[in-house]
């Protein structure tokens, strides 16, 4: 089984590659959430009702 | 504050809805037709343009770009208006989009049957076509981005964050997949080879998805399942990190398509790993689906349109917990390949997209002509239809697929293949296959009975184009007040939201692609690897033509089971001149990537002819076309090959200028060759210049390169 371990050429310093895409998303998701939880409730609120407003149409 | 008084646009609204309502029940029929096709190969008839192979390409491009797309984009148009408190910007470009988009997809439904097809999956249009998609594109994002500016609404509701995100992702992924050189009007080959072309096509192919397929349906969703059960989503703060989260991963999950392929190992573990991440965002969306019901439950049981959004919201939740599992190596092991993938995909079309889209429609009609809905029962019979239609094509491809993954892999005590024959393979599914057509019938029957509802429902009320509306300017600038958070400057600001939008899912694809392309240690290259000779790029084409790769792939996996099938496994080094790779998805028929040299010429012309008359049982369709007999003229069109070699030549496939210009000797020389073979035998009598030469000339040399260095090896 083992010759069907592909790429025996080690590509170098290919270990990088996933540390950084690593470090990159989680950097992206702690900024996310730290302006996620520091938005006031009130503004949370205007949003999200945003689309029940705006329609004019009275259904018969 | 002064109000101003404007006009909401329904008509353009209307439009693609009715776009997407007919496409919608072409694209089942289409459907339905081709799983028939899986069941008794001998209904196309004598027709080439009905076969599966052109057919399937057909059936997705309809079902993913006509119906779905059309009913996104009336989807967009309606709420986007409504959640900026303004009209489209210009009218014109909604009407320039409308028609331009429904004239892709007639040029689309003409070309694909006739065989113009570039053979990557849902990028199957050729080049002229491609170029009027990019143009539309921009029609519709220069509109909608206009319209953002032109708000009356200072905030940007999340919903349009999916847009701008699903306008700038399908933009990159379109033109970068996209890039080939033109032979002739409708042909062309694409830009990269082998392992970079098959990395490039499936970060287009798994975004088509993510982009196309989710993002502007779970904008729809944010919008329209608050609309219909009347109260704001769950959590707001929960669909921003729903938001950039999925946005962020959905753009590197791409090369789990490519597991165990020759695709270098790093790629296809950071395609894993992202997949697996990407569950936390999906569940995210779909949680803040349902729990916006939260309370309203008991509505569900009296409303149609938040039944088909209840079970488009769950589909997703499947789907995307099962994409994600697909991923993982053991799982990706068993399934890729197998009817198990088709399932998973239709949970998504059929679930996700489709239910969300009847839902969609079933609120939007009633409110447009200003009429309550004609029967909520006929709805209600709809929902019940179609969900049964969804689990009866769904569950038997589950079994089907593990039956299919188990039988290939099965050895006996001494080490031989317990099922040899491909076939014998195939033959045992035949009952899954038609329990899947029928899940099809009901879904297409489901679907007339909502084009009924639809259509009576419009009879009864009356259409209102101008829907008049009121809202007050934004005036002057935006007052920061005390604790404001820089995102809402993000929020207020659609130019600045675009480009993060586009630095975020640009992260991804740069790191996964760009090194594959670049550096040359990815791709180890094989001596006795050769370009094709213009015969076999000829057969080549022919076998693009046909659309051979729906249901055969050329990728020998590194498994026991595959290389005692079907040879030694595929190395990356072995596709440096497939211009496209054809590695194809999913094994209708075997594996053909080692099909060179195994059986003789004349097995392959009577397989050609009738694939029964070798293989009794075969599901395949005969291709009488490609043989000059009973009346019928095949003869090979040489008129481009110079023009191709030279393309290829472009490419940087090493041809000499000595061979392009002498292409026309050494092609009749092969030809000649192999039909002198051929007519060896007493049954068969051949031209040398019939296309089923040339697609012999490519088969036979399929996967042989390698064969060469082992005898020499051996030697």
């Amino acid at each position: 089984m083992l010759k069907f371990i592909k790429h025996h050429i080690s590509i170098e310093g290919i270990e990088i590659f996933p540390l950084i895409s690593f470090l990159l998303f989680f950097t992206f998701f702690v900024l996310v959430l730290v302006y996620v939880f520091r938005q006031d409730k009130k503004h949370i609120q205007e949003m999200s009702n945003l689309p029940l407003e705006g329609d004019n149409t009275n259904l018969p | 504050m002064e109000l101003e008084k404007f006009y909401y646009d329904n008509r353009i609204v209307r439009n693609f809805a009715i776009a997407a309502i007919i496409f919608g029940v072409v694209a089942f029929l289409a459907g339905l037709w081709i799983a028939l096709e899986l069941r008794y190969p001998e209904l196309n008839g004598p027709l080439a343009y009905i076969t599966f192979g052109r057919l399937r390409a057909l059936h997705t491009n309809a079902a993913i770009f006509a119906f779905v797309g059309n009913a996104m984009f009336a989807g967009i148009y309606y709420s986007l208006q409504r959640l900026l408190k303004t009209r489209m910007a210009s009218d014109l470009l909604s009407a320039i989009h409308f028609w331009g988009w429904q004239l892709i997809i007639v040029a689309a439904a003409i070309t694909l049957p006739l065989g113009y097809n570039t053979s990557k999956e849902y990028a199957e249009l050729e080049w002229p076509i491609d170029i009027a998609i990019a143009l539309i594109w921009v029609v519709f994002g220069v509109n909608m981005i206009w319209t953002i500016l032109k708000r009356r609404e200072r905030h940007l509701y999340v919903a349009i964050w999916f847009y701008i995100a699903t306008f700038i992702t399908v933009a990159v992924l379109h033109i970068f997949n996209s890039l080939e050189l033109p032979v002739s009007m409708w042909k062309s080959y694409s830009v990269y080879s082998g392992v970079q072309d098959a990395l490039v096509q499936w970060w287009y192919g798994h975004n088509a998805v993510a982009f196309f397929l989710t993002t502007p349906i779970l904008g729809l969703m944010y919008y329209f399942v608050p609309k219909a059960a009347n109260r704001p989503v769950y959590s707001y703060r929960l669909s921003i990190i729903h938001f950039w989260a999925l946005i962020f991963i959905y753009i590197w999950a791409g090369p789990h398509h490519l597991i165990y392929t020759a695709l270098p190992d790093w790629a296809q573990s950071l395609g894993t790993v992202f997949s697996i991440m990407l569950i936390f965002p999906s569940w995210g969306g779909m949680i803040n689906g349902l729990l916006t019901l939260r309370g309203a439950w008991d509505k569900v049981r009296d409303s149609a349109v938040l039944k088909f959004f209840v079970v488009a919201i769950t589909a997703y939740g499947m789907s995307t917990l099962e994409g994600p599992l697909l991923s993982t190596k053991t799982l990706n092991s068993i399934a890729h390949y197998t009817d198990w993938i088709p399932a998973h995909v239709h949970i998504g079309t059929l679930g996700w997209n489709g239910f969300l889209a009847f839902g969609m429609f079933y609120y939007l009609f009633p409110k447009m002509y200003r009429t309550s809905l004609f029967s909520e029962k006929l709805a209600n019979a709809h929902f019940w239809i179609g969900t049964l239609g969804i689990l009866f094509w769904a569950l038997p491809m589950y079994v089907s697929g593990f039956t299919q993954s188990l039988m290939w892999k099965q050895f006996k005590p001494d080490g031989v293949l317990v099922y040899g024959n491909f076939l014998e393979t195939v033959t045992e599914l035949f009952p899954f296959y038609l329990l899947r057509a029928i899940g099809g019938f009901l879904y297409l029957t489901g679907a007339l009975i909502f084009v009924y509802n639809i259509f009576k429902t419009a009879a009864s009320g009356k259409f209102l184009a101008q829907e008049e509306a009121e809202a007050a300017p934004i005036i002057g600038t935006y007052k920061k007040h005390k604790g404001d958070h820089w995102h809402r400057f993000i929020e207020r600001k659609p130019v600045q939201m675009t480009i993060w939008v586009t630095i975020v899912i640009l992260i991804g694809g740069v790191i996964e692609i760009i090194p594959t392309i670049t550096v040359s240690s990815n791709i180890p290259t094989i001596e006795a690897v050769k370009p094709y000779t213009a015969l076999e790029l000829e057969g080549r084409d022919l076998y693009i033509r046909e659309g051979c790769n729906a249901c055969h792939s050329q990728m020998v996996r590194p498994f026991r089971s595959e290389t005692a099938r079907y040879g030694e496994y595929s190395k990356a080094g072995e596709f440096v001149y497939d211009h496209p790779f054809l590695w194809g998805s999913k094994r209708t028929g075997p594996d053909l990537h080692r099909e060179g040299g195994k059986y003789p010429h004349s097995w392959h012309y009577n397989h050609m002819w009738n694939p029964r008359s070798m293989s009794p049982g075969s599901i395949m369709p005969r291709y009488p076309w490609m043989f000059s007999l009973e009346g019928n003229d095949a003869t090979l069109d040489v008129s481009n090959t110079a023009n191709k070699l030279k393309a290829m030549q472009k490419l940087g496939v090493p041809y000499t200028d000595e061979y392009i210009t002498n292409w026309q000797l050494e092609l009749e020389a092969q030809a000649a060759g192999i039909a002198e073979e051929l007519n060896k035998d007493k049954n068969i009598s051949v031209e040398p210049n019939e296309e089923i030469i040339a697609l012999i000339a490519y088969l036979q040399r399929l996967g042989t390169d390698i064969k060469k260095t082992n005898t020499a090896e051996n030697q």
